[in-house]
């Protein structure tokens, strides 16, 4: 295991969130609200996973954190102080590798590191993420010779050179196939353990969820609301690694999928008391 | 951080169930191919190109030997080929021929060396900045509606008839096209790639030279081709209209002296710089993209 660089990690950071709202134009000159009243505290070193439907705010949420994006209402903090615009103690990764595609994966890594770095010391650290990621052997490769999978190691490796107290993970392997995806999911685990920084991510994929988190906040509209906000935040409380076969994490799924309006087929006697207070709860 | 061996496992199946049976053999495949096989092919294919493309001007040769020769054209309007090469080795031992591709090839290329940076600068900004674009694209656009002769006077009045004039000539020849090609370009960049410019703390200057200029480079260098073609037709104007030196001036006095055999000589001449002058770029276009492509 390489020694740990001067360029080490920052520690891991709080983020927090109060009132968080943002609306956009529309063409007719009335506005869309994207995201409500969103109240939200993540603990330093935490993974929380943002889970809701396609066009709930997910991204935009993240955006707001990341600082590309500003809240029309409430406020944002990163360890005690405001998001500033494009905030460097996040790092992003997109849903997209989005890798220079000019840039062989080292230099695309490089990128990350925070400027001012001393040339060796980046270099060192470069090498460092790679092999975390386990793309030493393709340092020298162009973006258009590898494949899916790789190019969102190479994302999350030049992610972690920014030495982030906060790591924004925007629905990083959605686009990978399923086996891939948990592989990946995996690595993302052991390169938490390596670098343990806050990580909120962004995804609609439920286990993907499960298996990652400490927390899952749904988000999704309200009947008493009019623009989607924080529906449920569910307490995972199970060791990582997890069995992907465990009972209790199956009880969640159910209990997520049937928030998420999804029929799961499940006998009747499978269904939770939690599920039917939660039915209950709706119905009234 | 120590990866687990079951993680190394898993890490064969991420590449098996993406790229076909693993990415690395692939890659390998591609260079092995290259060694092998696809040098001495692509050589013969070079080759064959090269014989097929000079069948057009070997028969014109042909054609115009004959015709000189034979009186289908009064030697008055079309000089032989041997005569050209006579005047050609007569106005290079008189040192003069060179001193005329001198001093020409010396306009066009400072003129496009000025102009291309010109127009580089003035593309990016049009290119990136909407409120450049709404301040300058007009003007710039009306400026390049205007004919390359129309400058001419102008530039001799303010500027003589030294070099100064026809440097400057040339360089505005070579401004538009390289603007026009690197504006456009610039505003197509990939939004999500400059959106990773900046989510990773580059803006300005730095976003401009890390993400944007290199995503623009094919159309960099399409828009020097055609601005180093412009870079002749200019100097060939400028010489033209008022020149004691040059191909320009060549063509202009050897029409004056009835010295048909120097004006062809002079023609000849640039038409082999300017394919010369393209294989430049050509050569720049390769080693830009092996660095960026």
């Amino acid at each position: 295991m390489p020694s740990v660089t001067s360029v080490a990690t920052a520690p891991a950071l709080r983020v927090g969130l109060r009132g968080v709202g943002r609306s956009f134009p529309t063409d007719t000159g009335t506005s869309r609200v994207i995201l409500q009243d969103v109240d939200l505290d993540v603990r330093p070193g935490e993974i929380v996973a943002l889970l809701g439907p396609s066009g709930c705010g997910k991204s935009t949420l993240l955006r707001l954190i990341s600082g590309l994006d500003q809240p029309g209402a409430g406020e944002l903090q990163i360890d005690g102080a405001p998001v500033a615009s494009v905030d460097q103690r996040c790092a992003v990764a997109f849903q997209e590798p989005r890798l220079l595609p000019w840039r062989s994966l080292e230099k695309n890594v490089e990128l990350g590191l925070p400027r001012g770095t001393d040339r060796a010391e980046g270099s060192a650290r470069v090498n460092e993420l790679l092999s975390l990621v386990q793309l030493d052997h393709a340092a020298q490769l162009r973006p258009r010779q590898i494949s899916g999978g790789m190019a969102q190691r190479a994302s999350l490796a030049r992610a972690l050179a920014r030495g982030p107290g906060v790591l924004l993970l925007d629905e990083p392997f959605g686009a990978l196939d399923a086996l891939t995806r948990l592989t990946m999911q995996d690595l993302l685990l052991n390169i938490h353990a390596a670098e343990p920084a806050t990580i909120v991510l962004v995804t609609h994929d439920v286990d993907e969820a499960l298996q990652l988190a400490d927390r899952i906040v749904l988000l999704g509209t309200q009947e008493d609301h009019p623009g989607p906000s924080i529906r449920r935040i569910l307490e995972v409380g199970k060791p990582r690694p997890r069995d992907r076969a465990d009972p209790g994490i199956a009880i969640l799924r159910a209990e997520l999928l049937d928030l998420l309006g999804v029929e799961t087929h499940h006998p009747e006697n499978y269904i939770t008391k939690a599920i039917k207070a939660q039915r209950a709860q709706r119905g009234s | 951080m120590a990866a687990s061996p079951e993680y190394l496992t898993g890490d064969t199946v991420v590449r098996g169930g993406n790229a076909g049976p693993s990415a690395d053999p692939q890659v390998t495949g591609e260079a092995a191919s290259l060694v092998a096989g696809g040098r001495p092919r692509a050589g013969r294919r070079a080759g064959s190109r090269a014989v097929l493309g000079a069948i057009i001007p070997l028969a014109l040769l042909a054609l115009w030997w004959a015709a000189s020769h034979l009186g289908w054209v009064p030697a008055f309007k079309l000089p032989t080929p041997e005569s050209l090469v006579v005047a050609a080795i007569d106005l290079a031992q008189r040192g003069l021929l060179w001193e005329h591709i001198g001093i020409s090839t010396q306009r066009v290329f400072l003129g496009f060396a000025i102009g291309a940076v010109v127009g580089l600068a003035l593309g990016s900004l049009v290119g990136l900045s909407r409120l450049a674009d709404g301040f300058l694209a007009a003007t710039i656009g009306a400026a390049r509606a205007v004919p390359s002769l129309a400058w001419v006077p102008l530039l001799i009045l303010y500027l003589g008839f030294g070099e100064d004039s026809k440097v400057t000539l040339v360089a505005i020849g070579a401004v538009f096209p390289v603007y026009t090609t690197v504006a456009g370009a610039l505003r197509h960049v990939d939004p999500h790639l400059v959106e990773l410019g900046r989510a990773y703390g580059f803006h300005g200057v730095r976003l401009l030279f890390t993400v944007q200029l290199p995503a623009v480079i094919p159309a960099i260098v399409s828009g020097l081709r055609l601005a180093l073609a412009q870079a002749w037709l200019f100097l060939v104007a400028a010489e033209l209209l008022g020149s004691t030196m040059g191909l320009g001036f060549l063509l202009i006095e050897s029409q004056n002296n009835g010295r048909i055999d120097r004006l062809f000589l002079a023609i000849i001449v640039l038409a082999i710089l300017g394919k010369l002058s393209d294989a430049l770029i050509g050569l720049l276009e390769r080693a830009l993209l092996t660095r960026w492509g």
